[in-house]
């Protein structure tokens, strides 16, 4: 079937790789002295090259944003929904560049790639990298692009992060922020989910200190664990009972310990497809990368004197039931962008998909996102 | 565009100031004022409808319900002025929320329509009615208006919290002003502008 990929797609889409043989210093204190980005791009770039926009990836996405690698693809990119002509984030518009980050497992340069230092694989020696390396590295990659300005730089969750990040780092390089369901820092809740997560993949027997791939194996069970504890998270009480309630998988009790309903069946499957796609130290450093960030730190810890430079105006929305970003911690951000005088709206959308709402097509949500892009 | 009320508010609002505006709607208000006043700030609006309109019209606008406080987001003292235009009425405490505003402004502007408009009287007193007016277009059951006042009610409230009146302008629902409605504003004007601040 052919007729999937709709006008209103992107259509058939490359990654492509660039090689950036610039020195990253990072904030950890080593250095990357030259690393690989994969990326997509949808559009064009305009003459003026004022028309590109950067996505920005949370934990577990990758460059892959929108359209399909090739006609018998089961999905597009993970947020098909926002991008593509027409859409929000429209390519008739704009030149949208998705990468992903450094120290995914995806095809950029982490810990399953080779150290041209040692030719040996990086596993767990690749370092760890924070938000403000990410940022450091897509400023790189919009040098190579030719990109002197973003239009606007775009994240949910830990992209929304780099997004901020972004506008503290670059302010003569941003024009537009849009941080959805997103925070200036975690909450020690949320810091504490990353932990169970991180000890669930470390304690794994086929761990082995993270060099499993040296062992053929891969530590299957913690990294399931993880990301069902992460995908738990990520849903609503609401969204779950309206999902998959109590349900049987097979209409009876079967007074064991497999699986009886629905719920645990659906959350096997997706650790079960998540192993299959996604690098267990990878994992590790995207969740250090979110327990880390904090901008205030620096700023005696008032966020808003982090704003007090940035020259971006600021979209922030975030979602009634999403708890594990909350809607308070985007108070926080507007309440400190307010104070820093800067220019910010804030919407507050109602949905009952939980965190993973910034994925979903809701249609306030898309019409916020098409109202603040007809500005940009 | 030309609203009088508009027109009133941004005479007495100084070029270059900053204000925050208080169920802001689809951000006219706001918009006018920086087309004609230069003024920056914020929008705070509950309905997400009115939202889209406002960001559509660049406006910054803050998705909320004053009703839960705005120290939520501002510090004190932070605006030149907070205007709140034909919402007063739909607070939960509106003695609570002019002191608030008060608190994040120097100055407060509300605009609301007067329950001591002759024909509200008529309509209560004499036919025994909740009054229905182009002001106050909603009936009893299904009206956003959970506070109605008189302007002598609002003037004593200011009183009470030690607010002083600077400006005050009465006009009918037509948004022009009339000669009774000067002579007598409290029985024959429909909708009130004050400017006030802190004693």
């Amino acid at each position: 079937m052919t007729n999937k990929i709709n006008d209103n797609s992107v259509g058939i889409v490359k990654s492509k790789t660039v090689e950036i043989k610039q020195n990253l210093k990072l904030d950890c204190g080593k250095d990357l002295k030259n690393f690989s980005l994969v990326y997509e791009t949808y559009g064009e770039l305009n003459s003026e090259k004022n028309n590109a926009i950067l996505i920005c990836h949370a934990l577990s996405g990758d460059h892959h944003a929108a359209g399909y690698y090739n006609i018998d693809d089961r999905k597009p990119g993970w947020w098909d929904s926002c991008i593509g002509p027409g859409k929000p984030f429209d390519t008739n518009k704009f030149f949208i560049v998705s990468l992903n980050n450094l120290g995914g497992c995806m095809g950029s340069t982490g810990p399953n790639t080779i150290n041209s230092e040692t030719g040996l694989e990086y596993g767990p020696d690749f370092p760890i990298v924070t938000v403000n390396d990410w940022v450091n590295s897509q400023k790189l990659l919009a040098d190579y692009l030719n990109i002197n300005k973003w239009a606007c730089v775009i994240g949910g969750s830990l992209g929304g992060m780099q997004a901020l990040q972004w506008t503290i780092s670059y302010p003569d390089k941003i024009k537009n922020a849009i941080v959805i369901a997103s925070a200036a820092k975690l909450s020690a809740q949320n810091i504490a989910f990353n932990e169970v997560a991180r000890q669930a993949i470390i304690t794994d027997p086929e761990f082995h200190d993270g060099r499993y791939n040296n062992y053929n194996v891969v530590p299957k069970r913690g990294l399931s664990i993880a990301r069902m504890l992460g995908h738990i998270t990520y849903l609503s009480d609401d969204s779950m009972r309206q999902k998959f309630g109590r349900d049987l998988r097979e209409g009876k009790l079967h007074f064991g310990y497999d699986v009886d309903f629905q719920v645990e069946s659906y959350l096997r499957y997706q650790a079960q497809a998540f192993v299959e796609r996604f690098d267990a130290n990878t994992y590790l450093l995207m969740t250090k990368a979110l327990d880390y960030f904090d901008p205030a730190k620096e700023y005696d810890d008032d966020l808003s004197k982090a704003f007090q430079n940035t020259k971006s105006r600021y979209l922030v929305v975030s979602f009634t039931s999403d708890w594990r970003f909350s809607s308070s911690k985007s108070h926080e951000i507007v309440k400190s962008l307010v104070k820093a005088r800067k220019n910010v709206s804030y919407s507050e959308i109602e949905a009952n998909h939980g965190h993973d709402a910034f994925l979903m097509p809701i249609p306030q949500y898309l019409e916020v996102l098409r109202n603040f892009m007809e500005n940009v | 565009m030309d609203r009088k009320d508009f027109k009133i508010i941004s005479e007495w609002i100084k070029k270059d100031s900053t204000v925050l505006d208080l169920g802001c709607g689809d951000s006219t208000l706001l918009k006018y004022l920086i087309v004609n006043k230069n003024v920056s700030g914020y929008g705070f609006e509950k309905n997400i409808q009115k939202v889209q309109e406002s960001i559509k019209k660049n406006i910054n606008v803050i998705q909320a319900d004053f009703n839960i406080g705005l120290e939520k987001y501002f510090n004190s003292n932070f605006f030149d002025y907070a205007i709140m235009t034909q919402a007063l009425q739909e607070n939960k405490n509106p003695d609570h929320i002019i002191l608030e505003m008060l608190r994040v402004a120097r100055e407060g502007i509300v605009t609301f329509p007067n329950m001591g408009f002759w024909r509200n009287r008529f309509q209560l007193g004499f036919l025994g009615r909740m009054p229905v007016s182009n002001a106050l277009p909603n009936d009893w059951y299904n009206t956003p208006n959970i506070h109605l006042c008189t302007f002598s009610d609002f003037e004593n409230l200011c009183k009470s919290l030690e607010i002083t009146i600077i400006e005050k302008k009465v006009l009918n629902d037509k948004y022009s002003s009339n000669f009774l409605a000067k002579l007598l504003p409290n029985l024959f004007g429909e909708i009130a502008l004050y400017k006030f601040k802190k004693e």
